[in-house]
């Protein structure tokens, strides 16, 4: 497992989580991720070979439900929380350039 | 102060004796005269509340007979109400407003029982104090600069200062049991997939599920009853049928068997808790249980595969926040990047921010092997310790907490140590087992103790037995803050 944290491991693992952080807050993670972690590592010494991992404790039961069309959630509701809407679609700033 | 249960209310409206709406109407000056101390609500529905009361009392008397008849009840805030605000405790969500109910605020609403409100809790079901909510931190009525424990610490305030008799929470790691201890009233989590989660906001989902607080056993029963069962909108919520919780309420514990996994409550647990919870124990024998020692060699890992676990179910799904389709926009991004960046950021706070992180780390290439994949292998093992005591006992008994409810800002600097608060509750969600807490005392500083019992998969009945039958020789359930001071 891995050893302290470094500002750098934090500002990669805010840009997979799409998390802009301050300076200050990139300090404050590294350390108190690599305590979190450094307490985690216990699980390391456990002889765990052959233990297959628990995803869902359901021994499932398969739900299923019949293969038909059924109304959705409106339109207008669906955009009611949009931070910005128009023409009946979710709006965002420009993905592609103006020459795109 | 007049202390009711759900079950005198409903057969008091049914009655006539009382109507929906004078019940109704108690609740919300109660929660007007109180609130602003305890702030257990983020949001009071009081005209939508007097309005369903009011439909209510118009029924013909055959109509009204339904589970929960007139009963005010409380929502946590992480669980969707149709056109009510729903937040989450958080800035992400403060003016998101669901275009649906969630199932189990359905069914409560079907049974006849009042929804009054939303209840504060820790970000995204994110805490064990309440005061991670974006919206300031609910406070233990016991003691007001004491935390009610969390994430779920608006529910329990709500009903531990008799504001409502019952409320509904969702337990990830403990968040329904371990403010039900701080609060000293009784807080169950159903089995995994016993109750639908459609409508919940998700924090883990291999481990959220939706319980209630109430004053008994037997009112706990009644919700149970009512929100448990399978669901077509939840593929995780099991098909297979639910008992009538209520019936299995009989008051004799003969023959049953209590397990205590000495190995467990060794150490690190306050002797006023220790205390309070062997006196527990003693009266569960008295009426006729037998207690034997088991182990659970695994707990003590609980910790780390519960953080490892849920942290990373909960960077997946709050990745959902990103500013587009609900929820709270940073201005003035110029590109799409730079707006899910921002929005994150100003959205979320520290103590999401960090489990994001936390569970990005364990799932990112060249550490998911040591860390999410060692920690689900882990729970396996943690898994069969408890199959392995339940060939020998009918239910596992705890202490809920270490500790009685600590100090509002105690361990607000140091994420680890609010993380072994919930050092007791883990193993239950990590396993799918049902398990619940109940008052069982009190600490010198008059703070109140929780005995938890953790059932079999899908024996609820077993827990739920053993608490009725508990409060039947104990007047704890009783005790009520008289005013919060």
């Amino acid at each position: 497992m891995a050893d302290a944290l470094s500002q750098a491991d934090v500002e990669r693992i805010a840009a997979l989580a799409r998390l802009a952080l301050t300076e200050d807050e990139k300090i404050l993670y590294a350390r108190q991720l690599t305590r979190i972690l450094e307490f985690a590592r216990q699980i390391a010494d456990l002889d765990t070979r052959d233990i297959p991992p628990t995803a869902s404790v359901l021994e499932q039961e398969s739900l299923e439900r019949a293969d038909c069309e059924r109304p959705s959630l409106p339109r207008n509701d669906a955009l009611a929380n949009a931070p910005d809407a128009a023409a009946g679609l979710f709006r965002v700033p420009r993905v592609l350039g103006d020459g795109a | 102060m007049t202390v009711w249960t759900a079950r005198e209310m409903r057969e008091a409206t049914i009655r006539g004796e009382m109507s929906a709406t004078e019940m109704c109407r108690e609740s919300l000056e109660r929660i007007e005269r109180l609130d602003a101390r305890l702030h257990a609500f983020t949001t009071l529905d009081a005209d939508g509340a007097l309005a369903r009361a009011a439909e209510l009392d118009r029924r013909p008397l055959a109509e009204r007979v339904v589970p929960l008849a007139g009963v005010p009840v409380a929502v946590k805030d992480n669980l969707c109400t149709r056109g009510l605000r729903t937040t989450a405790g958080s800035r992400m969500l403060e003016h998101f407003h669901p275009p649906y109910d969630a199932t189990v605020v359905a069914r409560l609403t079907a049974a006849g029982a009042v929804v009054v409100g939303k209840t504060n809790c820790d970000e995204f079901a994110m805490g064990s104090s309440t005061e991670h909510s974006a919206f300031g931190p609910s406070r233990n009525p016991w003691a007001l600069d004491r935390a009610p424990g969390g994430s779920s610490g608006g529910s329990a305030v709500a009903v531990a200062a008799n504001l409502v008799p019952l409320a509904l929470g969702s337990d990830t790691g403990g968040s329904i049991r371990q403010p039900a201890a701080f609060c000293g009233v009784l807080g169950l989590k159903p089995t995994y997939g016993r109750v639908s989660r459609y409508g919940l906001i998700a924090f883990a989902s291999s481990l959220d599920q939706v319980g209630p607080f109430a004053r008994t056993a037997h009112d706990a029963a009644l919700v149970l009853n009512v929100i448990a069962g399978v669901d077509p909108y939840d593929a995780t919520c099991s098909v297979r049928p639910v008992p009538d919780f209520t019936a299995s309420l009989t008051g004799d514990l003969r023959g049953l068997c209590v397990g205590i996994p000495r190995d467990v409550v060794g150490e690190g647990v306050d002797a006023d808790v220790m205390r309070a919870f062997e006196t527990g124990i003693d009266v569960l024998h008295e009426r006729g249980a037998q207690v034997v020692d088991v182990t659970l060699p695994h707990a003590r890992y609980g910790i780390p595969v519960y953080y490892l676990v849920a942290t990373a179910e909960a960077s997946a799904n709050l990745a959902r926040f990103d500013g587009v389709r609900y929820g709270f926009r940073a201005a003035d991004a110029s590109t799409l990047a730079e707006m899910y960046e921002r929005t994150r950021d100003l959205g979320f706070g520290a103590e999401v921010k960090r489990r994001i992180m936390l569970g990005t780390y364990a799932l990112s290439a060249g550490y998911y092997d040591a860390y999410y994949l060692k920690a689900q292998q882990v729970r396996t093992l943690i898994r069969q310790d408890f199959d392995r005591a339940f060939d020998r006992v009918d239910v596992v008994a705890l202490p809920t907490t270490p500790t009685a409810a600590f100090r509002l800002g105690e361990h607000l600097d140091d994420p680890l140590q609010m993380y072994l608060a919930d050092v007791f509750t883990v193993g239950a969600p990590l396993a799918g087992l049902p398990a619940l807490s109940m008052p069982c005392g009190f600490t010198q500083a008059k703070l109140p103790v929780g005995l938890q019992l953790i059932g079999r998969m899908f024996d609820e009945a077993t827990p739920l037995r053993t608490a009725d039958a508990f409060e039947r020789d104990t007047d704890w359930w009783r005790a009520a803050p008289d005013s919060p001071r």
